[in-house]
C-alpha cells in the first residue's frame, strides 16, 4: 500500500468528501484524511478551505497525526490568520509536555506560523524553551528566535531574545552553540550595523571548541562566523588557523571550503617568513584538489572559488595543473571553468603539457568548448612569452585542419599575439591569407582585415585582398566595416601610389552610403586628415599601439581581496561583491582582508623612509640661532652644490627676531628694520605661494623674493621661478642661492644668474633650473624646501612647500603586469584613500590631464557604472606610487586610493592630484 | 538559508514542492526551465541560476532535478551538499530515488524533509537519526500500521543527536556482531593516442557496514598509511590520533557509512591495469571507415580484469557500423551514435577485440573529431594503490566481533583518446 492513492482523487466534491472524513469519529479515518489533505497540498492544490477541520484534529496524542497537522498549519496559517489563533492554546500546552521531542516540535512549528497576531502569544513559551533543561529543545528554540525575528524584528528586540541568544553562544552543548551562531548570523544579516556577533578572544575560543564537536552544518555556521573575526595579531591568527586546519579533511565539501576561507583570510596576517605559513600553504592544496573529484555541481562551485584562490595565491596550486585537465564527459560548465584555471596556472614549466592538452581539446565535439580552447592557446602565448612560438605553431597546425570555426577562432587570437609581440611572427601571415575565404564570422573577418591593414607593406597583394572585402561592404557588420575602413587608410598611407582609388572608394562608401553614424564619422575624420595633412594622418593612423598583456582578464586587486573574504558564498561564484547582487534592503558590509599586523619578534620591517634615511634621524630643525646664522654666513654660496646642512627655522617669527637682533651685531652698520608690510606680487598659481609669502614679512625693506615651481616642460627639467624685488634703498648685487638638504635632493642646477645689479624698487624674474642630485634629508612636511639667498647686503632665508607633481618623472608608466604584481605586493596598510571633491571630470579628461603631469593611466575599466582608472607614477628618487581613481559619472567627487611602499608620500600625491585635476 | 525545494522531472513537471519559510510561487521555476532549454543536455544545466529575487541551486540525480530556492547569501556548497544528502536519504529510505517512488511515499518524504531542515537550517541529516524519528516504510510495517492504526513516526527523542557521538544511537543490540570494511578504489585516467598516461589518479573510499552491540571503539591501522596524504573523514574519526599515529580511531555509526575517502594523485603510484589498442580511420573520399580495438591487461598484479565495458561516442558522420567482437556483445545506436561493447572478462591468452567497418555519410568530409573510448572494468581483491589494512581492534565491549575486509578496484572516468 503506498501513498500514491492520495493523488488519485480528482472527482468533484473532493473537498467536501475530505471534510466529512476529517470530522469522522474513527481515528484511522481521520488520519487517512489528513494524509490525503497533505498529499494535495504538496502538489500545490489549494486545500485551505479545510482549515478548521484540520485544526480540530490537532488535539491528539498520536504523534504522526500531530506532525501532519503541524505541516498543514505551517502552510496555511498565513491565509487563515483568524483560524490560526485557535491553534495557539495547543502550542502553549505542547511546549510544556514532558516529552522534549514534543516540546521541540511545538516550538519549531510555532515559529513557522507567520502570522503577526499569533507571535505575541508565543513569546512566553519561547522564553521558557530557550532555557529548557534539554539541549535539543534549546537548540530548536534558538532557531525559532531567528524565525520570529524575520516576522517581527521589533518584538524580538523588545523581548530581549537577542541577549538570550548571545548567552547561548557559551552553552555547554556544541549543537546549541552552532544553532545560536547560525541564528545570530542570519539576524545580523538584516542589521549590518549591529554588533550582534562582536567576537572577542574568549568567544572565539568557545566557538573553536564547539567546532570540533558539532555537526557538519554547525561547523559551516561557526567557520563562516569565524571568518568575520579579525584577530588582534599574527599569533592569534596562527592559533586559530591551527585549530581550523583539521576541518580541511572533512567529508562535507562546504565545511572544507568554509575552512579554506578562514585560512585564506587569516593567512594574510601571517608573515611569509614564518615556517607555519609554508606549512599552511602546503596543507591547502590537497583539499582543493579533492573537491574536484566530487559531483559536477560541487566541482563547479569549487572551481569558481579556486579561480579566485589561484589569482590571490598562485603558489598553492602551481603543481596541480593536471587535475584541471578536462574529461570529455565533464559538463560544459565544468569544462569552461577548468580551462580558465589552466591558463591561470600556465607557466614556463608546464606550458608544453598545457599546450598539448589544449590542442587535444580543439578537436572535441562541443563547438563552444573548442572555441574557448583555441582562445586559450592565444592567451597562453600572451601570458608565457617563452611559449609564444610554440603557441603560434600550434595555432598554425589547427588552421591546417580547416575546420571552419577553429580557423576563425585561431585568426582572432593570432591578431592578439601580433599585438603583444610585434614584428616577430609576421611570417605566418601568408598562411592566414590562404584562409581568407572561409571566414564568415564578423570577429574573424575583422581580425583578418586588421592584420592585412597593419602589415600591408609586407603583403604584396594587400590591395587585392582588401578590395575583395570591399565588394560586399554594405553586407558586412559594423565591426568589419570599421576595420576595413581603417585598414584601407593604413594601406593608402603605406602605399599611396597604387591605392588611391581604393581609398576613395572606401571613403565614399563609408561617408555617403552608410547609415551608421560611427562609420560616417570615422570616414569623415580620415577624409579630412588625408586631405589636409597627410603627415598628421600618418601619425594618427599609424601611431604605435600599446602592447596588450594577459592581465586584462584578471580580477582587479581590491575586488579580489574582497572576494577572498567571500569564498564559498554566492559572491565567489559570480565573482562580484555581494553589494552588486544581493537584494536591496539588506545592508551589506564590505569586508576586507585583515592588514598584516605583526607582533614584536616576527615583525617585518616595513619599508619606511622613502629616501633611505633611517627614520631615527629626524633632523632637529631649529638649532640655536647664533649657530644657525654663523653657519649660514660662513657658507660658501658660490657653487650651488651640496653644502653643509642648512637648517632654517620655519620662517617668520624666529627669523624676524633674528633680523632684529642677531643680525645687527653680526653685520655691523647696516641696520635693517623689518616693517611688517609688503605687497604680495602676483602669485603664480600653485599653493606654494603661501610658503613664499612668509618671506615678505621677513624681507620687505630689503628685498622681496617670490617664486613658483613650474612643472617640468622638457624632459627631466624642474625649475624654480623666483621674483626678486629690491625694496631696499641700496643696489643689490652678487646674488647666490643655496638649498638646505631636503627630502628629494632638490638642488640648484646652475648658479643664480642675476646679471645686472638690482636697483631699488626694481623687480627681476628668474627661472632657476633644479636638479635632484643634491643631498637628501627627510623634511617635515615632506615637501618642505628651505632656501637661502645671499647678496651683497645679507643672507635671506625662506622656506616653501613645493607641489609633489613636479617630481613625477616621464617614465612613470608601469606595465599592467607589473602594476598588478606591485599592487598585490604592497601591504594593505600602506593603502591610503582620499576624496577629491568638486571635480566634475570624466575619466577621459581626468586621464589626459593627469597624463600631462606624468601620471599615467595603466588600465581603465568600468565597474558597476563607475570608471576605475589605474595609474602609476614615479618620483625622481625612484619611488613608485600606484593609484586607483574611481570616478562616478554625475558625482562630482571621486575617490583616490594610493598604494606606495613609502606611505608618507601619499598625502602629497593626493594634493598633487587635487591641484592637477582642479587646475 | 534554504527557502524552498522543488523536485522537477525530466519532462519539466514540478511534482513536489516544499517550503521551509514563506511560500515561494512555483513560477520561480520558469527561470530554471529557461536555463534547461538553453542547455542541450540535462547534465549541462548550470548548477547556480540567478533570478531577480532568488537564486536557484540545482543538482541532477536519477533523472530528477532537485532545485533549491534561496533568497539571501548562502554558501552554495552548503545547499548542494544538502541536496545530495536529500537524494541519499531518499535512496536510503526507499531503495531507489525515482519519481514514482517519491510520489508513492509522499507523506514520508514530506515528514523527512521537515525533519531535515528547520527554517532552512539543517536539523537532522544523519540517516541513523532520521530513521529513528521517521521509520522507513517496509511492506510489513505498512500492513501492521493499517491493522493496528499505529504510525511510522517514532515517538522517541533522537537520543543520539545530543550525545557526544551524535552519529550513533544508544542501545544498539545485535546477536551477530560484525564489522565489514570495503576498500574501493576508482581510477580516473586520461590516456592519449599513443597509450601514454596524461593524468591518472585514484579516488578511494572505505565503506563500512558495522553492526556491533553497545558502544564499540574501533581502531583500524594500515600497512602503508603514507599513501593517505589527502583524506576526508567521517566525523566519527578522531583527527588528532590520525595526525600523530596514522591510526583510524573511531566509535562507528550503526549500519552503513563511509568511513573515509582518499585521493592518490602521485603519478608513479597509479598503476594502469588495462591498455587499449585502437585503429580507427576515416578516409576522405571513401564512405567506409575502418574500426578496430583490442583490450588487454597491463599492470594487474596477477588479478583478472572483469566486467569490462567499452563505450564510445562516434562522430555524427558515422551512419552505421558493422563489427564483429571476438567475445561479448556489442550495440551501436545509429541515432545517438553510441557504441557500446560488453566485453566481460579479459583472458590474457586471447585478447578480446572488436573489428569491422563504419559506413559514413557519402560525400561528407571526414569527421573533425576523434571518438574517445570510455572504459569500465572491475578487479576484485585488489586495491590498485597498494593500500592494505593491517589490523582492526575493538575496545570498550567484551564480545568478539566478526571482521571482514574486502578490496576492489574499478574504473572511474577512464578515458582513452584516439
Amino acid at each position: 500500500m503506498t501513498d500514491s492513492k492520495y493523488f488519485t482523487t480528482t472527482k468533484k466534491g473532493e473537498i467536501f468528501e475530505l471534510k466529512a472524513e476529517l470530522n469522522s469519529d474513527k481515528k484511522e479515518k481521520k488520519k487517512e484524511a489528513v494524509k490525503k489533505v497533505i498529499a494535495s497540498m504538496t502538489v500545490g492544490k489549494d486545500v485551505s478551505a479545510l482549515f478548521p477541520d484540520v485544526v480540530n484534529c490537532m488535539q491528539t496524542d498520536n504523534l504522526e497525526l500531530k506532525k501532519l497537522v503541524y505541516l498543514y498549519l505551517m502552510n496555511y496559517a498565513k491565509s487563515q490568520p483568524d483560524m490560526a489563533i485557535m491553534a495557539v492554546n495547543t502550542f502553549v500546552k505542547d511546549c510544556e509536555d514532558p516529552n522534549p521531542l514534543i516540546r521541540a516540535l511545538a516550538v519549531r512549528t510555532m515559529g513557522c506560523i507567520r502570522v503577526d497576531k499569533i507571535t505575541e502569544y508565543l513569546c512566553e513559551p519561547l522564553r521558557k524553551c530557550l532555557k529548557d533543561e534539554d539541549p535539543y529543545v534549546r537548540k530548536t528554540a534558538a532557531v525559532c528566535v531567528a524565525k520570529l525575528h524575520d516576522i517581527n524584528a521589533q518584538l524580538v528586540e523588545d523581548q530581549g531574545f537577542l541577549d538570550t541568544l548571545k548567552d547561548l553562544i557559551s552553552d555547554s552543548n556544541p549543537m546549541v552553540v552552532a544553532n545560536a551562531v547560525a541564528a545570530l548570523s542570519e539576524i545580523a544579516e538584516s542589521h549590518p550595523s549591529s554588533n550582534l556577533l562582536d567576537l572577542n578572544p574568549q568567544s572565539i575560543n568557545k566557538l573553536l571548541t564547539a567546532l570540533n564537536e558539532c555537526t557538519e552544518w554547525g561547523q559551516i555556521f561557526i567557520l563562516d562566523c569565524l571568518a568575520n573575526y579579525t584577530p588582534k595579531d599574527d599569533r592569534e591568527a596562527q592559533s586559530i588557523c591551527e585549530r581550523v586546519t583539521p576541518r580541511l579533511s572533512h567529508a562535507n565539501s562546504a565545511v572544507v571550503l568554509s575552512a579554506v576561507k578562514v585560512l585564506m583570510k587569516f593567512m594574510e596576517m601571517l608573515s611569509k617568513d614564518l615556517d607555519y605559513y609554508g606549512t599552511l600553504l602546503k596543507k591547502l592544496a590537497p583539499p582543493l584538489v579533492t573537491l574536484l573529484s566530487a559531483e559536477p555541481e560541487l566541482q563547479y562551485v569549487a572551481l569558481r572559488n579556486i579561480n579566485l584562490i589561484v589569482q590571490k595565491r598562485p603558489e598553492i596550486l602551481k603543481h596541480e595543473m593536471k587535475v584541471f585537465f578536462v574529461k570529455y564527459n565533464d559538463p560544459i560548465y565544468v569544462k569552461l571553468e577548468k580551462l580558465d584555471i589552466m591558463i591561470r596556472l600556465a607557466s614556463q614549466a608546464n606550458i608544453a603539457q598545457v599546450l598539448a592538452e589544449l590542442k587535444e581539446y580543439a578537436t572535441e565535439v562541443d563547438v563552444d568548448f573548442v572555441r574557448k580552447a583555441v582562445r586559450a592557446i592565444g592567451r597562453c602565448a600572451i601570458k608565457v612569452e617563452q611559449s609564444a612560438e610554440r603557441c603560434v605553431s600550434t595555432l598554425l597546425d589547427l588552421i591546417q585542419t580547416k575546420v571552419n570555426y577553429v580557423v576563425q577562432e585561431a585568426i582572432v587570437v593570432i591578431k592578439d599575439i601580433f599585438r603583444k609581440y610585434p614584428n616577430k611572427y609576421e611570417s605566418v601571415i601568408a598562411t592566414l591569407c590562404e584562409n581568407l575565404d572561409s571566414l564568415d564570422e564578423p570577429e574573424a573577418r575583422a581580425a583578418m582585415i586588421w592584420i592585412v591593414g597593419e602589415y600591408a607593406e609586407r603583403i604584396d597583394n594587400a590591395d587585392e585582398l582588401l578590395e575583395s572585402f570591399l565588394e560586399g561592404f554594405h553586407d558586412e557588420s559594423t565591426q568589419v566595416q570599421l576595420q576595413l575602413l581603417t585598414a584601407i587608410v593604413k594601406l593608402f598611407l603605406k602605399k599611396p601610389t597604387e591605392t588611391q582609388e581604393l581609398v576613395q572608394q572606401v571613403l565614399s562608401l563609408a561617408t555617403q552610403d552608410s547609415d551608421n553614424p560611427d562609420l560616417r564619422d570615422r570616414g569623415y575624420i580620415y577624409w579630412r586628415l588625408l586631405s589636409t595633412d597627410p603627415v598628421a594622418a600618418k601619425e594618427v593612423v599609424l601611431a604605435e599601439k600599446p602592447l596588450i598583456s594577459e592581465e586584462t582578464d584578471l580580477i582587479e586587486p581590491t575586488l579580489l581581496d574582497e572576494l577572498i573574504c567571500y569564498i564559498g558564498t554566492l559572491a565567489s561564484v559570480y565573482h562580484k561583491p555581494p553589494s552588486a547582487f544581493v537584494e536591496g534592503g539588506r545592508g551589506v558590509v564590505h569586508k576586507s582582508l585583515p592588514p598584516r599586523t605583526a607582533s614584536s619578534e616576527s615583525a617585518e620591517s616595513p619599508e619606511t623612509a622613502p629616501t633611505g634615511a633611517p627614520p631615527g634621524e629626524q633632523p632637529d630643525v631649529i638649532p640655536a640661532q647664533g649657530d644657525l646664522l654663523g653657519d649660514l654666513l660662513n657658507l660658501d654660496l658660490g657653487p650651488p652644490v651640496s653644502g653643509p646642512p642648512l637648517a632654517t627655522s620655519s620662517v617668520q617669527m624666529g627669523a624676524v627676531d633674528l633680523l632684529g637682533g642677531g643680525l645687527d651685531s653680526l653685520i655691523g652698520g647696516t641696520n635693517f628694520v623689518a616693517p611688517p608690510t609688503a605687497a604680495v606680487p602676483a602669485n603664480l598659481g600653485a599653493p606654494i605661494g603661501s610658503g613664499l609669502s612668509d618671506l615678505f614679512d621677513l624681507t620687505s625693506g630689503v628685498g622681496t623674493l617670490s617664486g613658483s615651481y613650474v612643472a617640468p616642460k622638457a624632459v627631466g627639467s624642474i625649475s624654480m621661478d623666483l621674483q626678486l624685488t629690491n625694496k631696499a634703498l641700496q643696489v643689490m648685487t652678487d646674488f647666490a642661492i643655496q638649498f638646505n638638504r631636503n627630502s628629494f635632493g632638490l638642488a640648484p642646477a646652475a648658479p643664480l644668474q642675476v646679471h645686472a645689479p638690482l636697483s631699488p624698487n626694481q623687480t627681476v624674474e628668474i627661472s632657476l633650473p633644479l636638479s635632484t642630485v643634491g643631498s637628501v634629508m627627510k623634511m617635515e612636511p615632506l615637501n618642505n624646501l628651505q632656501v637661502a639667498v645671499k647678496n651683497n647686503i645679507d643672507v635671506f632665508y625662506f622656506s616653501t612647500l613645493y607641489p609633489l607633481h613636479i617630481l613625477f618623472v616621464e617614465d612613470g608608466k608601469m606595465d599592467r603586469q607589473m602594476f598588478l604584481a606591485t599592487w598585490k605586493d604592497i601591504p594593505n596598510e600602506n593603502e591610503a584613500q582620499f576624496q577629491i571633491r568638486d571635480c566634475p571630470l570624466n575619466a577621459e579628461a581626468a586621464s589626459s590631464k593627469l597624463q600631462s603631469s606624468n601620471i599615467f593611466t595603466v588600465a581603465k575599466r568600468n565597474v558597476e557604472g563607475q570608471d576605475m582608472l589605474y595609474q602609476s607614477l614615479k618620483l625622481t628618487n625612484g619611488i613608485w606610487v600606484l593609484a586607483e581613481l574611481r570616478i562616478q559619472p554625475g558625482n562630482p567627487s571621486c575617490t583616490l586610493s594610493l598604494k606606495c611602499r613609502a606611505p608618507e608620500v601619499s598625502q602629497h600625491v593626493y594634493q598633487a592630484y587635487e591641484t592637477i585635476l582642479k587646475n | 538559508m534554504i527557502h524552498s525545494l522543488f523536485l522537477i522531472n525530466s519532462s519539466g513537471d514540478i511534482f513536489l514542492e516544499k517550503h521551509w519559510k514563506s511560500v515561494v510561487s512555483r513560477s520561480v521555476c520558469d527561470y530554471f526551465f529557461e536555463a534547461q532549454e538553453r542547455a542541450t543536455e540535462a547534465e549541462n544545466v548550470p548548477p547556480v541560476i540567478p533570478t531577480p529575487h532568488h537564486y536557484l541551486l540545482s543538482v541532477y540525480r536519477h533523472k530528477i532535478f532537485f532545485v533549491a530556492v534561496i533568497q539571501t547569501e548562502v554558501p552554495p556548497l552548503f545547499v548542494i551538499e544538502f541536496l545530495h544528502r536529500v537524494v541519499d536519504t531518499f535512496q536510503d529510505y526507499f531503495g531507489v530515488c525515482s519519481e514514482p517512488v517519491i510520489k508513492d511515499n509522499v507523506v514520508v518524504v514530506y515528514e523527512v524533509l521537515e525533519e531535515m531542515l528547520d527554517n532552512g537550517f539543517p536539523l537532522a541529516t544523519e540517516s541513523n537519526i532520521l530513521k529513528e524519528l521517521i521509520k522507513p516504510p517496509t511492506i510489513l510495517r505498512t500492513v501492521v500500521n493499517t491493522i493496528t492504526g499505529s504510525t511510522n513516526v517514532g515517538d522517541q527523542l533522537p537520543t543520539g543527536q545530543l550525545s557526544v557521538v551524535p552519529w550513533r544511537r544508544t542501545g544498539v543490540k545485535y546477536t551477530n556482531n560484525e564489522a565489514y570494511f570495503d576498500v574501493i578504489e576508482e581510477i580516473d585516467a586520461i590516456i592519449d593516442k599513443s597509450g601514454s598516461t596524461i593524468t591518472a589518479e585514484i579516488q578511494g573510499v572505505i565503506d563500512s557496514c558495522v553492526k556491533l552491540t553497545g558502544m564499540p571503539d574501533l581502531t583500524l591501522s594500515f600497512m602503508n598509511p603514507r599513501l593517505l596524504d589527502d583524506v576526508s573523514f567521517h566525523p566519527c574519526v578522531r583527527f588528532k590520533r590520525w595526525e600523530s599515529e596514522r591510526i583510524l580511531s573511531f566509535i562507528p555509526p550503526d549500519g552503513n557509512f563511509r568511513l573515509l575517502s582518499y585521493h592518490v594523485s602521485a603519478q608513479n603510484l597509479v598503476a594502469i591495469p588495462v591498455y587499449v589498442k585502437h585503429n580507427i580511420s576515416f578516409r576522405d573520399s571513401s564512405s567506409l571507415g575502418r574500426f578496430e580495438i583490442t583490450v588487454g591487461p597491463k599492470q594487474t598484479m596477477g588479478k583478472t580484469i572483469e566486467g569490462v565495458t567499452v563505450t564510445s561516442q562516434m562522430p555524427k558522420g558515422v551512419l552505421n557500423m558493422s563489427l564483429t567482437p571476438s567475445q561479448g556483445t556489442h550495440t551501436f545506436d545509429p541515432v545517438t551514435k553510441m557504441l557500446s561493447w560488453d566485453v566481460g572478462k579479459i583472458n590474457p591468452q586471447k585478447l578480446p577485440s572488436l573489428k569491422g567497418t563504419m559506413s559514413l555519410q557519402a560525400g561528407a568530409s571526414k569527421p573533425d573529431e576523434n571518438p574517445t573510448i570510455n572504459l569500465q572494468f572491475k578487479i576484485q581483491q585488489l586495491a590498485i594503490s597498494g593500500l592494505k589494512v593491517n589490523r582492526l581492534d575493538m575496545y570498550g565491549e567484551k564480545y568478539k566481533p566478526f571482521k571482514g575486509i574486502k578490496y576492489m578496484t574499478k574504473a572511474g572516468k577512464f578515458q582513452v583518446r584516439t
